[in-house]
């Protein structure tokens, strides 16, 4: 795995350099959540089973983060760096091809982290946020719904003829995910009809297992979550290796 | 095992569907030599290369670049090449001495990158970013990242296609001084002219084949084709310079006259032809068949630019 944490190093340098991934991973979830906490406030409603507004959003924005990073910085970032030849330049050197993804996924899951830890900070801070699970819990749920969003990232990346092709498909997937699953609205505002699609959509899983094991459910009730979650990550990953390219 | 030759390919073929992008091309390269691929766009050079590179597998044939095989000994082969592609890109937002502190960690030995900078005039632009560099300093960055791990053979794809005259004879120099630290430079060009000015022996390569083998000079003479030396001098009588050593045959038209021959010494003859007849003469040229002519007789096709 030489030249592993070089890489590492120099995707992080810029990965913070890309004002837009910046912005979505580090930003926008902790903004979203300034702006409908200064609306409606935390206090205890019944309406979440006697959670605030915040203390619902959090564990439903950290979605939203995985959602940006996955379908929009992933796929963008693979099938533009694929297109241009920079992956063509890495492939003329000794550098294994594993430790130039290992590093790659490395790299965007420390920034996913970076961005779910300010926004937990925004929320603890701000409006005093209740979290009644354990970390290492939402840790292993938090990794587990990454990982599985990132596979499909590259399949995205991997599957598009351009990168311009690869934005367009993040995209449009990213942006019904996020308002269809209760990650950016939570479920209970929307009507009936649309949590009947909301069932159907890979995020909403995410939305449910976050928020549960934020409210200190146990993993038992969260089995049908664990399922999809990890078989996305199984077929994620099957099908991005199968179609990763190097150019 | 230094006198074994750095590169040996034998009737490598590359198909591409129907197409026979290399169609049998076999020759081997001792060390220290600069060789070149000359032909137009499409003839089949960077295929070869890239064949020699690992990164493409030959159809058929075989391919021995430091008695390695590319395709099965790929990452062993390229802690000793160094490659500058003819299309690659590094990421815009990283430095120029970020992309050299990481190449260098790629390689299990690798020389300090900032005399190379230095040597490449890139010294004072090792802080900018990589998308705001010009050019001609792409690529040489590029060239200090092929020089990087200190390779025995250094692979230059297109190194000057793109870039102004001036650029391209800087260019030229860096290649010489490659060499002058005794590493084997394989290149392929487009420009005939750098062809000439550059390599010990040139492969003119057309429609996936190789057409002709030789060092310039000796491709040039084998055309057997005359130099002319062309002058204005009015009232001059052509007949004067037909008799004349090594002159084969002699034009005029509106007062310009050309004679051809063969020979170093043409020059001397007519000139000395004119002073002898008192003729007063003017822009006196002479005109050296080139390796353009020679493409041009083996191929029966101008090099499409």
């Amino acid at each position: 795995m030489r030249g592993f944490g070089k890489l590492l190093l120099a995707q992080a340098k810029l990965f913070l350099r890309e004002p837009a991934a910046t912005f979505f991973t580090i930003v926008f979830a902790p903004m979203l959540l300034l702006l409908f906490g200064t609306i409606y406030g935390n206090k205890p409603n019944p309406f979440f089973g006697g959670r605030g507004m915040v203390d619902v959003s959090v564990p439903s924005y950290i979605a939203i983060i995985i959602i940006s990073v996955g379908f929009m910085g992933i796929p963008i970032a693979t099938a533009s760096s694929r297109e241009a030849g920079v992956l063509r330049r890495f492939r003329m050197t000794p550098l294994r091809p594993a430790a130039y993804i290992a590093s790659n996924i490395v790299s965007y899951y420390a920034m996913t982290v970076v961005g779910v830890v300010f926004l937990v900070l925004v929320g603890k801070a701000v409006y005093g946020m209740r979290f009644d699970g354990s970390v290492l819990s939402v840790a292993a749920g938090f990794t587990l719904s990454a990982l599985a969003f990132f596979s499909l990232g590259y399949l995205i990346a991997g599957a598009a003829p351009t990168a311009r092709s690869a934005q367009a498909v993040g995209m449009i997937f990213a942006f019904p995910m996020m308002f269809l699953s209760g990650s950016a609205i939570p479920l209970e505002v929307l009507p009936p009809s649309v949590r009947a699609v909301s069932n159907f959509i890979p995020l909403t899983h995410v939305v449910t297992l976050m928020r549960g094991l934020w409210a200190g459910e146990s993993w038992g009730a969260h089995l049908t979550e664990l399922a999809v979650l990890g078989g996305l990550l199984v077929v994620g990953m099957a099908l991005s290796a199968r179609f990763f390219r190097w150019e | 095992m230094a006198d074994a030759p750095a590169i040996v390919l034998e009737a490598l073929h590359k198909s591409y569907g129907d197409v026979r992008a290399v169609d049998g091309i076999s020759f081997s390269v001792p060390r220290g030599e600069i060789f070149g691929m000359v032909g137009p766009n499409g003839a089949g050079k960077t295929t070869t290369i890239e064949c020699l590179e690992g990164l493409r597998k030959p159809s058929f044939g075989t391919a021995r670049v430091l008695g390695l095989d590319p395709e099965r000994q790929g990452y062993e082969l390229r802690e000793r090449i160094g490659v500058q592609l003819q299309s690659s890109a590094l990421p815009d937002r990283l430095k120029v001495r970020e992309i050299l502190d990481l190449f260098s960690a790629f390689y299990r030995k690798s020389v300090p990158w900032p005399p190379l900078l230095d040597e490449l005039g890139l010294a004072e632009k090792a802080g900018a970013h990589f998308g705001k560099l010009s050019g001609g300093q792409k690529q040489r960055l590029f060239i200090a990242l092929a020089l990087l791990n200190d390779p025995e053979i250094v692979f230059l794809d297109e190194l000057t296609t793109g870039l102004d005259p001036q650029a391209r004879r800087a260019m030229w120099d860096l290649v010489k001084g490659i060499r002058a630290k005794g590493k084997t430079v394989f290149l392929t060009t487009h420009y005939m002219e750098e062809a000439t000015q550059l390599c010990d022996r040139v492969a003119v390569i057309d429609h996936g084949r190789i057409v002709a083998l030789d060092s310039p000079a000796r491709l040039i003479a084998s055309l057997g084709a005359e130099n002319r030396v062309v002058f204005t001098a009015e009232g001059a009588d052509p007949g004067l310079f037909r008799a004349l050593p090594g002159v084969s045959r002699v034009e005029s038209a509106e007062g310009r006259i050309a004679v051809y021959g063969a020979g170093d010494d043409l020059v001397v003859h007519v000139v000395m032809a004119l002073a002898g007849a008192k003729i007063k003469f003017r822009d006196l040229r002479t005109e050296q068949p080139t390796l353009e002519d020679v493409f041009l007789v083996l191929t029966g096709a101008a090099m499409r630019e």
